[in-house]
């Protein structure tokens, strides 16, 4: 990381349309480096776009400070913030043709006429438009207008680009190839990306960190394999992907692993990542994919537990298991479909399912 | 060959109803009209066909200058409806908010009321001792022989009132496909607001000016109501006298050729206008 883009703390949007209502942005502290590629993760309503309408400049913070390479932003208008952004719907200048489009921002900068050409050539070569210049984009495809916005924006080298759901419009086939040419444009131009997504797999996908946003407020912050492998609270381990949640109390503290549950046969331990004593509930989580379902009792030395096959679910590369356990969770076990032939367990069958201890994770805190 | 006979006949059936109608709405009236101006006699030995061509010319001659003040009338009201109707619908079509309908009905509220009365009452505001002149006369603000009725201002002015939501609402329809979010595209792409304005909103509304133009410069070049209740001599339309050759002098085909003569020249000055603004060369002038 080459030192720090944005820089956004303490941030705080609160419309205060009604009594009540909760902020948009309850309060945002980010560090995104230079040259990362950064996602603002969450749901409809989690406040993610409005942080990005902040750092754009369409939107001005109740509290808190933004800061683009150490420079206060706050209060600068969207016009003289070396930031672009890639709007959700596109907006592109129907009246434009694709080259008028992409050189607007050149031109309102009073590039020189001859560099402004290059440049928007060179840019149209990148996103893969070269002979279009002169279309209108209501001739253009979704794909094609898509990489018009991207265009329009990288064009102007800005400091920072900012992505609002660049992809949403687009069908699955061609938003996953266009996640593959996003990154390939980033690692050519070498700018920050700061994209919100409510698509959990594209984040992982493009991501270098996301930040995970649930209620105006930044619920993890982390590499995409962080994320999903040790998801801090509750929310994220739902968010992203499947996950299992168990919640057990403490029986005794075996140096940093607890136990939370050993009877004669199961065992169910995890790495406890803060001080817990016998009698606390803690939460963990389970990755599907990380349960191995067998009919014998596994190898001691694993969690595991005893259950029966309430539900498969033939996914195509993997099937999926929904097993009750003895203790009455539903947890949720994927197995590669590695023959062609079916499952030999079966609805209604007893299954020991078992992890290795390193696998489950205890979350940061139980929420009621 | 029947089959391609027939899917070749049917767009010519298809355009029949719509073909109908022009013949015998504005095809036929057209050609009596014609037929009417090339004839000549009186009301009492009767009209008779006689290709008479010089009528147009006789009626251009003695009537030219009606016809030149008609125009520039027509277009300093067009020009005024644009300075005063352009700024309204762009209130109403971004800062309108949830009023936006109780708006557009307030512009439309007037024509419930017919357009007669509408200037008539013009005419009681404006007359020469009415209610704004009678008091500033007496307050000795202008003098007693101020007057504003029969002069070329009253008549523009009423123009300019009858024919205002034909601008405002033209123009708003077009400022309200405007996306929003191209404005702060804009922003984002370095333009000041009135950059924003010149460079994105102005070119897109357009169309709708285009639109307005039409509706406005017509009918306002031929009317002659405006000109009648708060004109005077020397404000005559050639609406005007249209009507006074063909009610008090029955000189049906001068009438008929200056009615004629009228309609050719909106239609040339349309089509020019038309060529010169054609909306997609409009946007290319704006990108560039």
């Amino acid at each position: 990381m080459l030192g720090t883009a944005i820089e956004l703390v303490g941030v705080a949007k609160d419309y205060g349309a009604r009594a009540g209502d909760a902020p948009a942005v309850e309060r945002v502290d980010l560090a995104i480096g230079a040259g990362e590629f950064f996602s603002l993760l969450g749901p409809s309503g989690c406040g993610k776009t409005t942080t990005l309408r902040m750092i754009a400049g369409f939107e001005e913070p109740t509290s808190g400070r933004i800061l683009l390479y150490g420079k206060d932003v706050v209060g600068v208008p969207p016009h003289h913030r070396d930031v672009n952004l890639v709007f959700q719907s596109y907006a592109l200048f129907p009246h434009m043709n694709v080259y008028d489009n992409v050189a607007f921002g050149l031109r309102r900068r009073h590039v020189a006429k001859d560099e402004i050409d290059a440049r928007v050539r060179r840019i149209l070569h990148l996103v893969g438009l070269e002979g279009k210049e002169r279309s209108r984009p209501r001739e253009l495809s979704g794909g094609q207008q898509q990489r018009v916005a991207l265009a329009r924006a990288v064009v102007n080298e800005p400091r920072a680009l900012l992505l609002d759901e660049p992809l949403g419009a687009l069908d699955l086939k061609l938003r996953q190839a266009m996640q593959l040419e996003l990154k390939r444009i980033q690692r050519e131009v070498g700018i920050t990306f700061v994209y919100v997504t409510h698509d959990q797999g594209e984040a992982l996908t493009m991501s270098d960190r996301i930040a995970v946003m649930n209620h105006g407020r930044v619920e993890q912050l982390g590499t995409p394999r962080e994320i999903y492998e040790t998801p801090a609270t509750r929310f994220v381990a739902g968010f992203i992907g499947t996950s299992n949640l168990l919640t057990a109390k403490v029986e005794r503290v075996d140096g940093r692993v607890a136990v939370l549950g050993s009877s004669a046969d199961e065992r169910l331990v995890v790495v406890a990542r803060r001080a817990v004593e016998p009698g606390d509930v803690v939460e963990l989580t389970v990755r599907p994919e990380k349960i191995t379902l067998s009919a014998e009792r596994p190898e001691p030395g694993s969690c595991a537990l005893r259950g029966r096959v309430t539900d498969v679910v033939y996914l195509g590369t993997s099937t999926s298991f929904t097993v009750r356990t003895s203790a009455g969770a539903d947890i949720v076990a994927h197995r590669q479909n590695l023959s062609t032939s079916p499952a030999a367990i079966g609805e209604g069958s007893d299954v020991w399912i078992s992890w290795d201890d390193d696998h489950s994770y205890a979350l940061d805190r139980v929420e009621p | 060959m029947i089959r391609r006979l027939r899917s070749a006949l049917v767009p010519y059936a298809l355009a029949l109803p719509a073909g109908l109608w022009l013949a015998i709405f504005f095809v036929a009236p057209m050609i009596v009209m014609l037929s009417v101006a090339l004839e000549t006699g009186n009301l009492i030995s009767g009209f008779t066909l006689t290709w008479h061509f010089a009528t147009f010319w006789q009626a251009i001659d003695l009537y030219h200058v009606q016809f030149i003040r008609s125009f520039v009338y027509g277009l300093v009201t067009t020009v005024l409806t644009i300075v005063i109707g352009y700024p309204v619908a762009y209130w109403i079509a971004f800062r309108g908010g949830r009023r936006k309908s109780t708006y557009l009905l307030l512009i439309l509220l007037p024509f419930f009321v017919s357009f007669v009365i509408r200037t008539v009452s013009w005419q009681f505001l404006l007359a020469d001792n009415g209610i704004l002149l009678g008091h500033l006369k007496a307050w000795h603000l202008v003098s007693q022989n101020f007057h504003v009725l029969a002069t070329s201002f009253a008549v523009v002015l009423g123009l300019t009132y009858n024919f205002l939501p034909f601008m405002i609402l033209p123009i708003y329809v077009g400022l309200e496909r405007v996306d929003e979010s191209l404005l702060d595209a804009a922003a984002d792409l370095y333009s000041s607001k009135r950059e924003a304005f010149l460079r994105v909103v102005l070119p897109l509304s357009v169309p709708g000016v285009f639109a307005g133009v039409l509706l406005t410069f017509v009918p306002a070049v031929s009317d002659y109501v405006n000109a009648q209740i708060l004109g005077g001599t020397s404000t005559t339309m050639i609406g005007n006298i249209i009507e006074t050759v063909y009610l008090e002098n029955n000189q049906y085909p001068t009438a008929a050729a200056l009615s004629f003569v009228l309609l050719a020249a909106l239609l040339i000055g349309i089509f020019a206008y038309a060529r010169a603004l054609g909306t997609e060369d409009v946007f290319e002038a704006a990108a560039a």
